[in-house]
């Protein structure tokens, strides 16, 4: 499908929805409320004129010092048709949740996870939002851009070798 | 939500009913167990030895790649790309350099495309080989391990020869390549082939038609189309369900469309598809390869700007210009305006992409990457579930997990 014709298919489909679209570097792009993220998500996907049926990616971007703060970066492809979207949800730093696409694809889970744990960025109605690659006990998110490169959080304690050899107990 | 939610259970009153003498247990397998290679954790609701559910925990192996790129200005993350898939690190260095040359609007020459082609192809033969001769060895058959292993190691010298490193290769560079393929290399690839094939022969008439490697792979960690493309599964273990998804045909980089190879499908979705699959695209690659070494034009291997790629040596040593410009290009990095950009390849275990966000300094704001492997052990609970115990080990193996891609 023809750039501009994906993009007058949404029109027609969603109107009133999309906040903006542009499409850079050969990525055509939509940006969407995120209350009306679960039926623009369903609705490419069983819709046979877009027919998205494969989930590429969901990651989150802080643009920390900015407003809003986080983006939702969905990125979809479509096996019938072989063209590709991205979808993107803006949320302010007071209320970054939006509702989860775990029920539109299975792998929404484990990617929805892992922005929770990265961002925290919460998702309504998840069916398991839990940390996938920190561990339970980590505190805070890492790849907000105010968490400190540095900091580290072991969980057993860091032995210093040279003031507290291990063969002196 | 429903569908979504973890399927229901049945009770241990219903698994009595079915066998007065089993009982429902737990059993934590892992995260450093002798038989999965890569450090993860299952946790399994076990009847006897079926596999009632498996949960998988990963993140063993993280180590903060998308942190530390954002660090490092856009060539600095070169080196870190390796360590993802260190199976086949020549693909994600290509990856990561084809998506930054996208952000610049910038197209390396014609020779740059063939070599990154050639190279990109040379990792998928490893990475393979790594994942068939590790799958072998795990099912008993341990010197087709041996062979495949043998065989692997040709291709490293030919990767040795061309970028100093079997491993850590850091050979892309964003506009290019570091350096020209040695002048014998044509030749080189031709007696490895030549080697390979005769390996490959006698390891598809080891296996093939093998009665107890057929009753280990066949049947056993099934998934359908439906599910596949559900759980975002790319590359092999999507192929291997009869859907002919190849991001190399379907949105062709580098040049793919020049070269004529075919797109290897299975029937059932199992561990002995998912074998086939990769057994023949080993063979597609090197049909692959042999055209782009018999077209491969000559010319330079790098975008020839200043603001992109470093200047000769002999500029860097010979004047002040080309001096200031190597200082400018090391200590700030490549300034790449602002923008955003998904580009992914076809990685040797699916579809892998990169999702770079630029501000205009010389280093990336962001650095997402779509680790093909990560979908595969979302799905691993899915194919496991009615297996049993021992088919952990050959549906792991064949879904290739690499720890430092999946856990980042």
């Amino acid at each position: 499908m023809a750039e501009a014709d994906i993009f007058s298919h949404i029109e027609t489909a969603f109107p009133g929805t999309i906040q903006e679209q542009h499409s850079s570097h050969g990525n055509d792009t939509i940006v969407i409320d995120r209350g009306d993220l679960p039926t623009v998500l369903s609705q490419l996907k069983e819709h046979p004129d877009f027919a998205f049926n494969l989930l590429l990616d969901i990651t989150g971007v802080d643009f920390f010092g900015k407003e809003p703060r986080f983006e939702v970066v969905y990125h979809l492809h479509s096996l019938t048709h072989n063209h590709r979207l991205r979808v993107k949800v803006r949320l302010t730093e007071e209320s970054a949740e939006l509702p989860s696409a775990a029920s539109v694809w299975k792998s929404a889970n484990w990617l929805e996870r892992e922005v929770w744990d990265m961002f925290g960025i919460t998702f309504t109605d998840h069916p398991d939002l839990r940390r996938i690659l920190m561990y339970e006990e980590f505190r805070g998110h890492p790849l907000c851009k105010d968490y400190p490169v540095n900091k580290r959080q072991p969980l057993v304690e860091e032995r210093d070798p040279i003031t507290n050899p291990w063969h002196k107990g | 939500m429903a569908e979504a939610a973890a399927p229901l259970l049945p009770t241990q009153k219903e698994v009595a009913e079915h066998d007065p003498t089993s009982e429902i247990m737990e059993l934590q397998m892992g995260p450093s167990h002798p038989a999965t290679h890569g450090t993860i954790k299952f946790n399994l609701t076990l009847d006897g030895e079926k596999i009632l559910n498996c949960d998988v925990e990963i993140g063993y192996l993280h180590r903060g790649f998308e942190k530390m790129c954002e660090q490092r200005t856009w060539n600095h993350c070169i080196p870190y790309t390796d360590r993802l898939n260190y199976a086949s690190p020549l693909i994600n260095n290509v990856a990561f350099a084809i998506t930054a040359e996208q952000l610049l609007d910038v197209e390396v020459p014609e020779r740059c495309q063939y070599i990154r082609v050639i190279m990109s192809e040379i990792s998928r033969i490893t990475d393979h080989l790594t994942c068939l001769g590790m799958a072998a060895t795990e099912a008993g058959a341990i010197s087709v391990g041996f062979y495949l292993m043998e065989s692997r190691e040709t291709l490293y010298d030919l990767v040795t020869a061309v970028t100093g490193a079997r491993l850590t290769v850091s050979y892309a560079r964003v506009g290019g390549v570091t350096h020209d393929l040695p002048h014998d290399f044509a030749a080189r690839v031709r007696t490895a082939f030549a080697d390979m094939r005769r390996i490959l022969s006698d390891c598809d008439k080891l296996l093939s038609k093998n009665r107890i490697f057929i009753d280990r792979m066949s049947g056993v960690g099934t998934i359908s189309p439906e599910d596949a493309i559900s759980y975002s599964l790319t590359g092999p273990l999507l192929r291997a369900t009869g859907v002919p998804y190849d991001v190399r045909k379907a949105q062709p980089y580098s040049g793919y469309d020049r070269f004529d190879f075919d797109i290897p499908t299975g029937t059932q979705g199992d561990n002995y598809d998912r074998f086939s699959v990769r057994f023949e695209e080993i063979k597609q690659s090197m049909r692959i390869i042999e055209q782009a070494l018999d077209g491969i034009p000559s010319g330079p291997i790098r975008i020839d700007d200043p603001q992109i790629t470093l200047p000769e040596k002999k500029q860097v040593y010979g004047n002040i210009e080309g001096l200031m410009n190597h200082f400018k290009l090391v200590i700030e990095g490549v300034k790449i305006p602002p923008g955003e950009a998904f580009q992914s390849v076809e990685g040797a275990n699916g579809e892998l992409g990169f999702y770079l966000v630029s501000d205009g300094s010389g280093r990336p704001y962001r650095v997402r990457v779509r680790p093909p492997c990560f979908f595969g052990m979302a799905a691993l609970g899915e194919m496991l579930r009615g297996c049993l115990i021992s088919d952990i080990i050959t549906t792991f193996g064949m879904v290739n997990m690499i720890g430092g891609e999946c856990d980042r």
